[in-house]
Formats: structure tokens, sequence, C-alpha cells
């Protein structure tokens, strides 16, 4: 066979930008979407939308959602699903504010708790789906109600009430719930923080490699020597451990927790992740989509307020949205798929 | 006559108390194809998963160059160079050809905690194995898997087997999904394998493609080794029956002869 000489005479393609290509980006859908949601708000919401205040109410709902959707999206592309973020947010808010507020102990010790408590329910998370292989879907699910009702009822026995303040001490409010210019959280650093961890972790190091493998096809990859559980319960204590940052976030910014707050975020993450071009069913997806997904997101949920119009429609563009956005990463996708020349015979 | 570089002894399987191999003794050798034929529920599926580490043996032996082993994960099978090529090629199709040819081996740059993958280098030897397999539609490593055709897929994972040292090679079904042209290169590329000393356990329920490459061959029915010889010792005509389950057939000839016999005498 004249296999040196085929080798010699077509040298490696090193892929270079044309639009073609760039249109089987997988997040080419997403760019788009993100483009039209905010020319629309531009034109309906006129200049209040675009002012600096109208920019910081997007900017800073998008941050905290993309701190959980990062990790979602993560999981998403492993093939798992977390249903439980929501009490996860509200259970480390509750947490922080019990600690520093009712217990009187140093807010940093507060915060600690509170991440180390969504740490555990994401290691329980794991460790739940990968012994019993009960689909995450269920053990998440079972894990959003029991946390929720756990946190209920011990604010409740501990302190009879279900809304707690705090006032914690100055460095560690700015940290975590510190507002810049005025108007923009701090959250939005922790965001860009956790944006670059994530897009290191996926698109750079190897364990992206094991993420994308796993939701690929679970069983080559344990083939291929992936230490399957142990990536997994990984991801889910990623997850974990963001959802309570969030939680600890919000009750900085507003000085108590509400042991019903952040139940939002179950939803609107995945909407968030499947908007940015995640795929479902696993093994496909990006961080530059999910924050493309999120700013969509926070785009339309803020935005309709200042259009004038009755805050209700928000949900309708957002479910909308959601399947168009669904039905053009499968076309993206497929042009991704049938990339490369025709045939040569 | 080498060494064989994997026996079993009398090993047995069986999952909450049914019986899913009994007593099975093989041996591959390098350089050689071993066939393993079967219908579908004869337990091929079985033995190439305690082959590959998936599944331990309840009773019986394994041995790797003469000394005995027990394999606790897949990884465990590999480590010993032991390489499973599935049905489907093993390949993830929403993955890069690149990415996807150094799964659970990825080369990495960098200092820890720094150490990022190679995507440069993972590129350049996945693009260079495939072509050596004669897939030269391939030339730019971050293609996705799915673009690929079936066969382009099981040459990309055998490879990638051969790329990693693989010894023993186990291709599960890798013709069954593939046409003509394309499970002829398939088979090309087993022959290849075995030149250059690699031990190939070949699972298919295709007789002529057992045939054409096969040194050695073993048939399973119902969980046991139906039959044992090596090639030239059997004609197609008997492998197959033996494989359908011989009389089975014979009696189903009869059963069918009687039947159109009655069609025959309406009409």
């Amino acid at each position: 066979m004249s296999n040196k000489s085929a080798e010699t005479a077509t040298p490696i393609k090193q892929s270079r930008f044309n639009f073609k290509n760039l249109t089987r980006r997988p997040e080419s859908g997403a760019l788009a979407g993100t483009i039209i949601v905010y020319g629309f708000f531009v034109l309906f919401g006129g200049s209040e939308f675009t002012s600096t205040g109208g920019f910081a109410t997007w900017l800073n709902t998008g941050a905290e959602l993309l701190i959980i959707a990062l990790p979602v999206g993560l999981l998403m592309i492993a093939g798992e699903f977390d249903l439980s973020v929501g009490s996860v947010v509200a259970a480390s808010s509750v947490t922080t504010a019990l600690v520093g507020g009712t217990w009187g102990l140093p807010t940093p010790i507060a915060v600690l708790v509170a991440l180390g408590l969504g740490t555990l329910s994401g290691y329980l998370n794991g460790l739940m789906v990968t012994r019993t292989n009960v689909p995450s879907f269920i053990v998440t699910l079972a894990m959003q109600f029991a946390l929720a009702g756990l946190t209920l009822g011990l604010v409740r026995v501990f302190t009879g009430t279900t809304s707690l303040p705090i006032a914690g001490d100055e460095t560690t409010t700015k940290l975590f719930g510190g507002f810049f210019f005025d108007q923009f959280e701090y959250a939005i650093f922790w965001a860009i923080g956790v944006t670059l961890v994530v897009a290191w972790v996926l698109q750079k190091s190897k364990y992206g490699n094991w993420i994308f493998a796993l939701g690929g096809d679970t069983q080559s990859a344990r083939a291929a020597g992936i230490p399957v559980e142990k990536t997994k319960i990984a991801l889910f204590m990623a997850t974990g451990f963001a959802s309570s940052l969030v939680g600890v976030i919000q009750t900085l910014i507003y000085n108590g927790a509400q042991t019903g707050g952040g139940q939002s975020f179950v939803f609107n993450s995945v909407i968030a992740v499947v908007i940015g071009g995640v795929l479902l069913t696993g093994g496909y997806g990006s961080v530059f989509g999910i924050v493309l997904g999120t700013c969509t997101f926070a785009i339309v949920n803020q935005g309709v307020y200042y259009t004038g119009w009755n805050s209700d429609w928000a949900a309708l563009i957002l479910g909308i949205l959601l399947l168009a956005a669904v039905l053009m990463n499968n076309t993206f996708r497929r042009a991704a798929m049938s990339t490369g020349e025709k045939k040569k015979k | 006559m080498s060494k064989p570089i994997l026996k079993l002894t009398n090993v047995s399987k069986s999952f909450a108390g049914v019986q899913a191999l009994e007593d099975i003794s093989l041996e591959v050798e390098p350089g050689k194809v071993l066939c393993l034929l079967g219908d579908n529920g004869a337990g091929k599926s079985t033995l190439i998963k305690i082959l590959a580490g998936f599944h331990k043996p309840t009773s019986g032996s394994m041995f790797v160059n003469g000394e005995e082993i027990v394999f606790n994960n897949p990884k465990d099978a590999s480590a010993q160079g032991i390489a499973t090529v599935h049905q489907f090629g093993g390949t993830f199709p929403l993955m890069s050809v690149a990415r996807s040819f150094f799964v659970g081996e990825e080369p990495t740059k960098g200092i820890w905690p720094f150490k990022y993958f190679d995507n440069k280098h993972a590129n350049e030897v996945a693009v260079r194995e495939v072509r050596k397999l004669g897939i030269t539609r391939v030339t730019d490593g971050n293609r996705l898997v799915g673009g690929l055709s079936g066969g382009e897929r099981q040459s990309l994972a055998i490879a990638r087997a051969v790329y990693f040292g693989a010894k023993v090679l186990i291709l599960d079904e890798p013709t069954a999904a593939l046409g003509v042209k394309e499970a002829t290169h398939v088979l090309r590329l087993v022959m290849q394998a075995r030149n250059q000393g690699i031990a190939v356990i070949l699972v298919t329920h295709n007789v002529l493609h057992a045939m054409t490459v096969g040194d050695h061959f073993a048939v399973l029915i119902h969980g046991k080794k139906a039959d044992d010889f090596a090639k030239g010792e059997r004609t197609r005509e008997q492998i197959t029956d033996l494989m359908a389950g011989g009389e089975a057939m014979a009696e189903l000839e009869a059963e069918l002869n009687t039947l159109t016999g009655t069609i025959n005498q309406i009409n």
C-alpha cells in the first residue's frame, strides 16, 4: 500500500476561519438568539433598556443564573441532570443567615458552612446516582423536595420563623453581596470567575474530554478507562457548590434569607443551558454557548419590564424561545456533523 | 506453536442464578485470529465482557502470558493490552476525531494545575493513524466522529487500539452493520493487525467473514462451547448448521415441508 505517499501528498489541514465553518459552530444558534432578543428589546424597551440601569438589571440576573447554569451545563453534557439546585440555593441561603445571623457566628464561617452544605448535597446526589443507577432526573428531583422540606422544618424548629435576617461583616458582605458602579453586583465577578474555571475544565483540560465522552457513550467511556463514577460525583459536587455560592450571594445582597427562595433556578438553569446549545441527552455543548444562552434568558426575563407590557408575557417569550432554540440547535448540529469534503474516489 | 497470550480455563458466569456461560476454555495466540461464532444470546457478549474486565467470571481462571490474572474493571484489562472495539466503534459521535481518539489517554502539556489538552498533537496523531488504515477522507482532526461512516468509525477505533499498544484486540460484531465494501475494509484491517503480531478475537455471526480471516474458531451455543477447530477443519455448511443448532434446523425444515405439503393439498 502507498500509505506513505498519500500521507505526504495531502498535508493535514488546519482549521481556518471562514463563514461556512462559523455557521457550523454549535454556538452560532445561541449567538443569533442573543442578538435577535437584544435587538427586540432595544426596539420595544427603548432607551431605558439600553441605559446603564437597564444593562445592570439583566446583567445581575444573568450573573447569578450563570454561576449555576455553567456547572448544570457540564452535568448535562455528561448526560446527567440536576434539578435540586433550587433547594440547594434556599438551604445554603438559610444556613448563612442562621449561622451568621441567628446564632451570631462570624460571617466567613457562615459562608463556609453554607458552601460546605451545598457541596455535600451535590456529593450525596452523585453518590446516589452512581450507586443506585436511578436516573439523576429522579434522584435530584427527590433531593429538591427533600431538602426543601428539611430546610423549612429545621428552620421552624430552630427559629420559629421562615424568614431570617443577617447583618454580615462589611468585608464579607461586600465580597459576595456588594455593588460596583452603584448598580452592578459583585456576582458578575464571581460569574466571570466560574466561567473561566469551567471553560478551562471543559475545553482545555483532559477532564473536559472525559465529560464529553461520558455524555456521548458511558459504556465506551468506561471501556476507555475513564473513572465514570468519580467524574460524575465531582460534577454533582460542583453544581452543589455553585448553587450554594448563589445562595450566599443572595443572602448577603438582601441581608436575609427566605426558605422558599431560589426555586426559579431549577428550570431557569436548564432553559439557559438548552438555549445555549447543550444537547439534552448529553455529549455536546460549549461554555460560550451557555454564556450566550444565559444572556438571552436574562434579557428576556428583565427586558419585558422595560416594554411597558405586562410581565406575564416574559414566560410566553421564553417558552417560544426555548422551542425555537432546540429546533435551531438541531439544525446546526446536523451541519456540524456533515463537515469535511465530499467522498473522493 | 507459539505461547497463547490470553487463555481461559473452565470459565463460567451466572447472573442471578441464570447460567450465561458454562465451562469455557479458550486460547488466543499473538498474530492469530480467533473467531467467536454463535447465534444471538449464545453468550458471546458475556464472554467478551469478561475478557474486557466488565464482568468477573463466577468460576474458572484467566491467564495473560501464562500468569493467572483477575480483572476488577476495564482499566485492568486495558493495562494488560486487551482492547475492545464495539459494534458502533466505541466512539463518540459528537466528539471530534482527535478528542475521540485520545479519550482516557489524553495528551497534556504544561504544568499542573494548568495542564491542558494538547489539541495540535492529538490532531496530528489521530489523523496520521487513521490515514494509515486507509481512511484518507479524514484530513482534519477537528471533524466530528458522527460525520464518518460506520466503517470509518470502526477503523478509527481499531487505529486507536493499535496506537495504544493493544496486544489482544477484541472486535464485537465489527461487520454487522456495514455494507459489503466497508466490511471488506474492516476485515482487511483485521488482517493488518494480525500481521503486526496482535492477537485478534473476532466476534461475529457472519460465517463467511469469519472463514475469510480466522485461524481458529470457537462456536458458542447456549453458553457452552459447542465446537472448537482450526482453519480448514470444517466446511461452511457444517459451521452454519452448528450455529443454527443443527438438529433444530433439520426439524424446522421437516416441519416446513409438511406445512407446504398441506397447503399444496388444499390447492
